[in-house]
């Protein structure tokens, strides 16, 4: 196990070390920890600019698409999980298939659609694509969240006076903390780690994202590991935080729907 | 015991609250369904002349470059049963109850939290000709064994299969392990009683009891290596050299924004999809027997 541990880890270290070297220091030394650590390498990625725009960029994307998926799709959730209505069974039906239909297979209707509308190298048209691929994941959790809910507690709000969407905001939501958060969770990290939207709707520099960003880093620095490992290391952290954090959340998103 | 006024109230109040949700997944996945099979039969820009209708689809069939991307992701597949071996095997020894297992549990589970582009550009130095493992090799006597893993055509897809075994591995792990602590411990102790070694306690009494989720994971990886490889190929060889690594969602990628082809893509991702929709409707039976637990 020990061994295991090791390997699984070693690509992370790698990461880590090669980014605190010099370029001389990581031809002569791949294994062990730099002897003189530097922090040039974080200096030089930095300089350039390109570094600090794709992390704003990354940022960007994930919070926006994250927050109005876990909006939309609480949204649609509630009555999902609480009222009878004709299309009830068919809607989350769909939401279903649609969770393991591969985002390729989208990318090229996607992609003309938006250039008919002047949208090429355009945020919003990327967050209207993640928002739209993250719903199905996040409809299916939160019914099924919602639906353990007692009834209860809102036959109370209601005899209040209060409406269906008061009821969701004041009354359900807080009692489905945990479930939003793991929805929250598991969808930025993959809108962070996304690559194939990002590389084809955010060409523009100026545009694109930390993952799609690196990638072409590596093809510009291909020779100086140590920038190129920074980058990934930059990549790396905030959600190697998250993950920490929210570990509990996380796999409990992951596990989701497979109970039995 | 409500009016029917306010039962269509409610009605609508609920249409009202699917709406948005319902108006992304029109545009990202209905209309664009929609589009790419009158893009797949409907040679717009390809270059082509006519009105082709199938001919995409013909063309592409007799493509080498599909053939052998589609060669590619069945060779793929071959890496399910190592990282469902593998991950079982992981999880087992976890639940034996050995010190620290749950530091790892959240050990194995880190590559699966390392963006994919992350790994890809991190294993091009590990495999690179003077990168780690062959540095590992020599140091070690083996030096005959120096390989350029992500440069020479015989090795490279196994290469890549070992990144996304590696990645991968760690969701089964963290599945198997979730599954072993709810199973129930009397039919493991009466196995005991009876003399069961450990072994046949594992194969005939614990992994019976996983069945459905094992089936699970197995249909998860399966749809995985047909349909969502393009990150691994792209960020390590970009499907070289010479298209020896490239996969479906590569040509389709290629099609599209290399080769200004848009029908061809559309004719292959229509392939694909129906190629996957098999698993996907296995996926979906599992799903939906859990989602409506009245």
């Amino acid at each position: 196990m020990v061994g295991v541990g090791v390997m699984t880890l070693y690509p992370l270290y790698f990461i880590v070390i090669t980014a605190f070297k010099t370029r001389k220091e990581y031809l002569s030394n791949q294994f062990w920890p730099p002897s003189d650590p530097t922090l040039e390498n974080l200096r030089q990625a930095f300089r350039s600019g390109d570094l600090l725009t794709w992390v704003a960029n990354s940022l960007l994307l994930t919070v926006v698409s994250v927050l109005l998926a876990a909006i939309v799709a609480a949204l649609a959730a509630y009555p999902l999980a609480r009222s009878r209505f004709p299309g009830r069974s068919a809607f989350l039906g769909l939401n279903i298939v649609l969770m393991v239909v591969p985002p390729v297979v989208l990318i090229v209707p996607l992609f003309l659609f938006f250039v008919d509308r002047g949208m090429v190298n355009s945020r919003v048209a990327v967050v209207i694509i993640y928002v739209g691929l993250l719903i199905p994941f996040s409809v299916y959790m939160l019914t099924n969240f919602f639906a353990t809910i007692p009834r209860s507690l809102e036959e109370a709000a209601r005899i209040d006076g209060a409406g269906q969407l008061r009821t969701l905001w004041s009354v359900i939501a807080p009692l489905s903390a945990p479930a939003i958060v793991t929805v929250v969770v598991v969808n930025a990290v993959w809108v962070w780690n996304e690559l194939l939207v990002a590389l084809v709707f955010l060409q523009d520099n100026n545009a694109r994202t930390l993952t799609a960003g690196l990638t072409f880093f590596q093809g510009r620095f291909l020779t100086n590991e140590p920038l190129v490992m920074t980058g990934a290391l930059i990549a790396t952290v905030p959600m190697l935080v998250l993950y920490v954090a929210g570990q509990r959340f996380f796999i409990k998103g992951l596990t989701a729907g497979f109970g039995k | 015991m409500r009016s029917p006024g306010s039962r269509l109230r409610a009605t609508i109040t609920s249409y009202l609250l699917i709406l948005p949700a319902g108006a992304f997944l029109s545009v990202v996945f209905l209309y664009s369904l929609a589009r790419l099979g009158y893009i797949s039969v409907h040679n717009g820009n390809t270059g082509l002349e006519g009105p082709a209708q199938i001919d995409a689809y013909r063309f592409i069939v007799d493509d080498p470059l599909f053939r052998q991307a589609v060669k590619h992701n069945l060779l793929l597949l071959l890496s399910v049963p190592v990282v469902t071996v593998l991950a079982l095997t992981i999880a087992f020894v976890l639940h034996e109850g050995i010190r620290g297992w749950r530091l790892y549990r959240t050990i194995v589970f880190v590559p699966y939290m390392l963006a994919i582009p992350v790994l890809g550009t991190t294993f091009v130095y590990l495999l690179s000709l003077n990168g780690m493992l062959n540095s590992l090799l020599q140091t070690i006597g083996l030096g005959s064994l120096r390989q350029d893993w992500l440069g020479d055509p015989s090795y490279v897809l196994g290469s890549i299969a070992t990144i996304i075994i590696y990645h991968e591995l760690g969701f089964g792990v963290v599945l198997f392990l979730a599954r072993l602590l709810s199973l129930p411990e009397e039919v493991d102790q009466a196995g005991r009683i009876d003399g069961c070694t450990w072994w046949q306690l594992r194969l005939r009494i614990t992994l019976p009891q996983m069945r459905s989720v094992i089936m699970a994971f197995v249909t998860l990886e399966l749809i995985t290596m047909l349909s969502w490889v393009f990150a691994y190929v792209y960020s390590t060889t970009h499907g070289g050299p010479n298209f020896a690594s490239s996969v479906l969602e590569l040509y389709i990628f290629n099609d599209a924004f290399s080769f200004q082809a848009p029908s061809f893509a559309a004719a292959a991702a229509i392939l694909l999809l129906a190629a996957t929709t098999v698993l996907i409707a296995i996926q979906v039976k599992r799903t939906s027997v859990e989602v409506n637990p009245e």
